[in-house]
């Protein structure tokens, strides 16, 4: 068999494309984006597109498998915040077709707002959720949960982090399974979720739950690494290639399958271990099924809780071995190298002048986040994708007109076209006056220049329809609408107090390209 | 095992140097896994690779204190690395200052002792001078490739696998330039 080194992402990509997936939709988001990248360059038979968010496109995979096709959805661990409507229920209608999701969580907030641990979504919404440890078993794990989804009637999470994504590693390469769709037949009881088929799903659901427990222990997705029995240490993920560095004399048993988890296998091992150990980033999600089951195991109490692990870190959680310095330590001050927005880039003008006008800035998620640090520092908040617009709303509720007066949303195009389009609807219908910013740089710039609906292309690469933002923003009430280019800043300056200063609701589309969109 | 970390700011191009390697230590037999920063710090922040061979690479992080070469394309950036160097490691520096925010505004100093305190507290310490090499190589873009040079000088490789893994990797275009680069920075140490 070839094998040939690729990053975690583009194994997902190679595993998917191996299970005969037909259809793939995500929305741009690290550490997830190279999948799709991958994808459409170099798998052009997969049907792969940008979607303009992660609700949609989990949809549109989800009515590709219901409509008989093996297909992926991929996105962020917020991401799938955005999705988890569609999710939890299409976690009670299952497949037709194989349904893959891809959530790739960020411990150490490498490149996001939070580090939350979508461990806990799969417990919630009832699906099984593989967990690799390598490029490698991430295009394994990938083609395998097409198997699970379609043996158990499950949509499949699979979940990496940062280190798994963007690792790089030898993978075996495959050759891609032949899938044909499968017939695709009206069966209301269940695709169509109306309560009486809901409380039948759920039934079913459960059932399933069973069926899986037992597969997690059997499937070989967790195994049990014997060695010495003193010491035996549960652990998923990246972790464990940490713990088989600095413990390699322990026994180990390695979660592969992190939901449903093997309990009988979890027995198997605490029983015959003199001291169990838990190691895992972020939550102490298996930790507190383990003591569920009635073990005594040490986990959190030793392995931080916050922020990712190293091997260092798991060595003097477990081992108590402290790293040893070849270089006494700098006692001067080393100045920090913040990320900053690229010389030239369109969204410098734009916060030069906000920064003097020192208004209050609402903002958003992309490279203009960064409009917050230092030299710029006009950002007052930032929370999720497409929040300025109604927290832009919710100031003015709070604080009157005065408030509007000195205040803007800040949102980017690819953001606006998210999520910002409902906060704009709401802000017209609800009567609000603020002025909001698109600031149009052409392209989902922060996650490295995807296309997106504003662009007029696909990320097949081929034209299409671009949308028009300014028709789009009048269509939702706004009468007042500016189209400008940030570079002539004092045009800008002028705009902008103009816009703020009227008491209807604003728009001033800033248009101009990132500087290093090709 | 050899464990290798490139460093430097985002954009100065360390994530093509770590694949060259990783390719060239694949060709050689070895198993390799290597780690990456994308995303955000990629606009002008601290970036680095972590690259590992030998027989069986498990973590794709090198811990605290294992590393057996640190690349470091500019002179702040090697100085968050130390904690990363293994006893009698080598450390390749790039002589070159390349301003921080917080040293751009005026809110710090951009600190002048520190090649001198790499000099002084790592025997390992070996500061390059790239510009002369780069202005020959006609592109200051093949710094990363210059530095790659001056790593090959240290490893078991054959030039050959060097030259073909810069071939595969790098745009058609560029390969001249940097296969001339590469040889370049072999000539530097
Ligand atoms: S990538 Fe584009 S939008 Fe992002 S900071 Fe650079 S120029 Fe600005």
């Amino acid at each position: 068999m070839t094998k040939k080194v690729m990053l975690g992402n583009e194994a997902i990509a190679r595993g998917a494309w191996e299970a005969g997936c037909n259809v793939a939709a995500g929305y741009p988001g690290t550490p997830s984006t190279e999948i799709l990248e991958t994808m459409a360059r170099d798998y052009r038979e997969v049907k792969s597109q940008w979607s303009p968010n992660e609700k949609v496109a989990l949809e549109v995979a989800a009515g590709a498998a219901v409509a008989g096709a093996r297909s992926l959805a991929t996105m962020k661990h917020v991401g799938l915040n955005v999705a988890a409507d569609p999710l939890f229920t299409f976690s009670y209608t299952g497949v037709n077709g194989g349904l893959v999701i891809i959530n790739a969580d960020d411990p150490g907030a490498w490149s996001s707002q939070n580090e939350q641990d979508n461990r806990h979504i799969a417990r919630a919404a009832k699906l099984p959720m593989v967990d690799p440890a390598s490029p490698a078993e991430a295009k394994e794990f990938t083609k395998l949960a097409f198997e699970i989804s379609e043996q158990f009637d499950r949509p499949v999470l699979v979940r990496i982090t940062t280190r798994i994504a963007h690792s790089q590693g030898p993978v075996d390469l495959g050759k891609r399974e032949d899938v044909p769709l499968k017939p695709c037949t009206r069966n209301p009881r269940k695709f169509v979720m109306l309560p009486a088929h809901a409380r039948l799903r759920h039934v079913f659901i459960e059932e399933q739950m069973i069926r899986l427990r037992e597969y997690s222990c059997t499937s070989g997705l967790n195994r049990i690494e014997w060695k010495n029995k003193k010491r035996g240490i549960i652990t998923n993920g990246v972790a464990y290639q940490y713990v088989k560095e600095v413990c390699p004399d322990d026994s180990i048993l390695k979660i592969g399958m992190v939901w449903p988890l093997p309990d009988d296998m979890i027995r198997e091992f605490a029983s015959q271990v003199e001291d169990l150990y838990v190691v895992e980033e972020l939550d102490p999600f298996i930790e507190e099924h383990v003591k569920a089951l009635g073990y005594k195991v040490t986990g959190k109490d030793l392995v931080p809780l916050c922020g990712e692990l190293t091997p260092e870190i798991v060595d003097l959680a477990i081992n108590k071995k402290q790293v040893q310095k070849a270089v006494p330590d700098y006692t001067g001050d080393l100045p920090g190298r913040p990320p900053g927005l690229c010389k030239g880039c369109p969204h410098a003008f734009v916060f030069n002048v906000l920064k003097k006008l020192d208004y209050t800035v609402n903002g958003d998620i992309g490279c203009y986040t960064l409009g917050a640090l230092p030299p710029y520092g006009t950002m007052h908040s930032q929370g999720c994708m497409g929040a300025s617009i109604g927290m832009h709303l919710g100031f003015e509720k709070a604080r009157g007109d005065e408030a509007a007066r000195s205040t803007v949303a800040v949102i980017g195009d690819s953001t606006f076209i998210h999520s910002g389009i409902t906060g704009l609807i709401d802000m017209v219908y609800n009567k609000g006056t603020g002025t909001v910013m698109i600031m149009d740089n052409r392209v989902t710039a922060m996650t490295g220049h995807q296309e997106n609906p504003a662009t007029g292309y696909t990320l097949m690469g081929e034209p299409t329809h671009e949308l028009d933002l300014e028709m789009m923003v009048r269509a939702c009430g706004v009468k007042r609408v500016v189209v400008i280019d940030p570079k002539n800043v004092d045009d800008l300056e002028r705009v902008i107090k103009e816009e703020v200063a009227a008491r209807e609701p604003s728009v001033i589309i800033t248009r101009r390209k990132c500087i290093l969109k090709k | 095992m050899k464990n290798v970390i490139f460093a430097g700011v985002g954009g100065q191009g360390v994530i093509l140097a770590s694949k060259v390697l990783m390719e060239v230590s694949m060709k050689n037999g070895f198993d390799v896994k290597e780690s990456e920063v994308h995303g955000m710090a990629q606009r002008g922040g601290s970036v680095d690779c972590h690259i590992r061979f030998g027989k069986d690479v498990a973590s794709p992080l090198i811990p605290k204190g294992g590393a057996d070469y640190i690349i470091c394309l500019e002179l702040l950036e090697a100085m968050r690395k130390l904690d990363y160097l293994k006893p009698g490691a080598t450390l390749i520096v790039n002589r070159e200052q390349i301003n921080p925010a917080p040293v751009e505004i005026g809110a710090m100093k951009y600190p002048e002792d520190i090649e001198d305190f790499m000099k002084k507290n790592f025997a390992g310490t070996i500061i390059v001078d790239t510009a002369e090499a780069l202005k020959e190589a006609g592109t200051k873009k093949a710094l990363n490739i210059v530095m790659l040079g001056c790593l090959s000088k240290f490893l078991d490789f054959k030039i050959e696998d060097w030259e073909s893994a810069i071939k595969a990797l790098v745009t058609e275009k560029f390969i001249e330039q940097n296969l001339k680069a590469f040889n370049l920075g072999r000539g530097l140490v």
